[in-house]
């Protein structure tokens, strides 16, 4: 009951502040509204850049080409040499003929050589595509492809594959740390407007002090009001995020510059942005005030 | 039995000025106690201690159970609900009326609401100022407004009331007029004050216990005392 009326008190008491200092409020708003629209540009670059590479990093295939007068019972102990290799995730056979008919569909040069070889001299090789968990790990797993009997060569884009996952592990880190380092700014920011609200209400905290009043109480209100400004100050980068995002997807048909660069779809990742949007301000506006109101508990 | 019992105790402040030296006593309960000296004695040091503005550096401070000296700041509250403060400025909230300003004492600690009305308009009637209720400070004299002030300070109805120079502000015919009114307090709620000051004619004329500090020592406790200048 006691516990409840003073909640009572402390929402009643925020929302009077916000109001009554009205001007710093609106400070501390635009403050949070302004960080928080470019938490958001961050946070969707992120996602988008984490959602890319992973859909690159799925499409990465090892190939092994397998010699010419392997006889299929040797087939079948290289594939069974193959999954026993812990990083494999998927492994599929395709047989020259098969390679072949695909040569031939993606080029028409290739498809007027080809056709001048018959079927048992043909120059291509039965392969393997295989998929791997770790794509860190997929030089390690190529090389112990490449030792088992009857495997020619081994294939997965040496070079560039490890260049793109480094690049995007770069990518990713420098991402998040503008997300944190925003974060952390607008911290700063809302710790000294909620000051500037909270000294001229030094009197009163001086006396609820003197009365009597537990720390607890004396806080509650000032994170409360912390609250409700970081909630007023993600409504705007909020409503940028979803339209802003919308529009951008639309402009661009879902993908940028190339099909491999696919963005993600806006549903429902417009409102999971927007959540994270919202608690990141919500904790901004509490921390701050919670940070901002300490000095003055200690009379 | 003793409300506050004070043992050995030392405060040397920062910048190195020592404010009290070896400071021992007892004050019972429902005691009057004037604490005289000239300024720069300890008495405001003292006061501040006894409600934990200022911690002592060395020796032991007991209010009403409480050890004063170890208690940490999260707790200071369940101190300050034992005791009432009344300053020489008021500290009164200019934007509240007087009825508010002595509500606000008992808001913040989550009494109910009739329960203030009750105790609240109790406390005002006590100081005399049942007819101000819903004056603001400013448009009270300084005698009034440090009634106010003691009506918030006696409103949870603590042990002890403290005061720091109330009459410091005022003229003598106010200054008896508050001496009165906390007389009255000390007589029927038997509530324990402690006051601070250097109004001589005050002290002569209410013949209380009365302590001396000089240099931040004691130098004497008497009963009926009088304050003369050779003793200070």
């Amino acid at each position: 009951m006691k516990l409840f009326r003073m909640l009572g008190r402390s929402i009643r008491d925020a929302f009077k502040s916000v109001i009554r200092n009205f001007s710093l409020s609106l400070a501390s708003i635009s403050c949070i509204t302004i960080t928080l629209i470019i938490v958001a540009v961050a946070i969707i670059a992120s996602f988008n850049v984490n959602n890319f590479t992973d859909l690159i990093e799925s499409d990465l295939t090892i190939v092994a080409f397998i010699e010419n007068d392997t006889t299929d019972k040797q087939l079948n102990l290289i594939e069974d040499e193959i999954k026993d290799i812990s990083n494999i995730q998927e492994i599929k056979f395709i047989s020259k003929e098969e390679v072949g008919e695909q040569i031939k569909e993606e080029s028409e040069v290739f498809k007027v050589v080809l056709d001048e070889f018959e079927d048992d001299e043909s120059p291509l090789k039965d392969t393997y595509q295989i998929k791997v968990k770790d794509i860190e790990k997929i030089k390690d797993t190529a090389e112990k492809i490449k030792s088992i009997d009857n495997v020619a060569v081994v294939r997965y884009g040496e070079g560039m594959v490890e260049k793109l996952v480094s690049a995007f592990d770069s990518i990713k880190k420098v991402t998040y740390g503008i997300v944190i380092a925003l974060v952390i700014v607008t911290i700063f920011l809302i710790v000294n407007t909620i000051k500037l609200t909270i000294s001229a209400r030094k009197r009163e905290i001086s006396i609820m002090r003197l009365v009597g009043a537990s720390n607890f109480t004396i806080k509650t209100p000032f994170i409360v009001e912390g609250m409700i400004l970081g909630v007023l100050g993600s409504i705007v980068p909020i409503i940028f995020t979803t339209y802003g995002y919308l529009a951008f997807y639309k402009h661009f048909n879902g993908y940028l510059y190339s099909p491999l660069i696919q963005l993600i779809k806006p549903e429902p990742f417009i409102y999971t942005t927007s959540l994270i949007v919202l608690v990141i301000g919500i904790l901004v506006g509490m921390i701050g005030s919670a940070s901002a109101v300490k000095k003055y508990l200690k009379i | 039995m003793d409300l506050i019992r004070i043992k050995h105790v030392e405060k040397k402040y920062k910048n190195g000025v020592t404010a009290i030296q070896d400071l021992s006593l007892a004050i019972e309960k429902g005691a009057f106690v004037f604490v005289i000296g000239s300024s720069g004695s300890g008495k405001s040091t003292l006061i501040k201690m006894l409600y934990r503005e200022e911690k002592p550096t060395k020796g032991q401070i007991i209010v009403g159970g409480l050890d004063v000296a170890k208690l940490k700041n999260k707790k200071v509250y369940k101190l300050r609900r034992k005791l009432g403060i009344v300053f020489q400025d008021y500290r009164l909230l200019p934007k509240m009326t007087v009825y508010e300003n002595v509500a606000f004492a008992l808001e913040v600690i989550g009494a109910k609401k009739d329960e203030i009305r009750v105790k609240v308009l109790k406390a005002l009637e006590e100081v005399g100022l049942k007819n101000k209720l819903h004056n603001y400070p400013d448009q009270l004299s300084g005698g009034e407004q440090q009634r106010v002030a003691i009506a918030r300070a006696i409103v949870n109805n603590p042990k002890l009331l403290l005061c720091d120079e109330p009459t410091g502000n005022l003229d003598p015919e106010m200054s008896m007029e508050i001496m009165k009114v906390l007389d009255n307090i000390n007589k029927t709620r038997g509530t324990t004050i402690i006051m601070a000051t250097h109004d001589q004619q005050i002290v002569n004329e209410m013949k209380k216990q009365v302590i001396i500090l000089k240099d931040g020592h004691l130098v004497n406790f008497k009963e009926k005392g009088t304050y003369d200048n050779e003793a200070i």
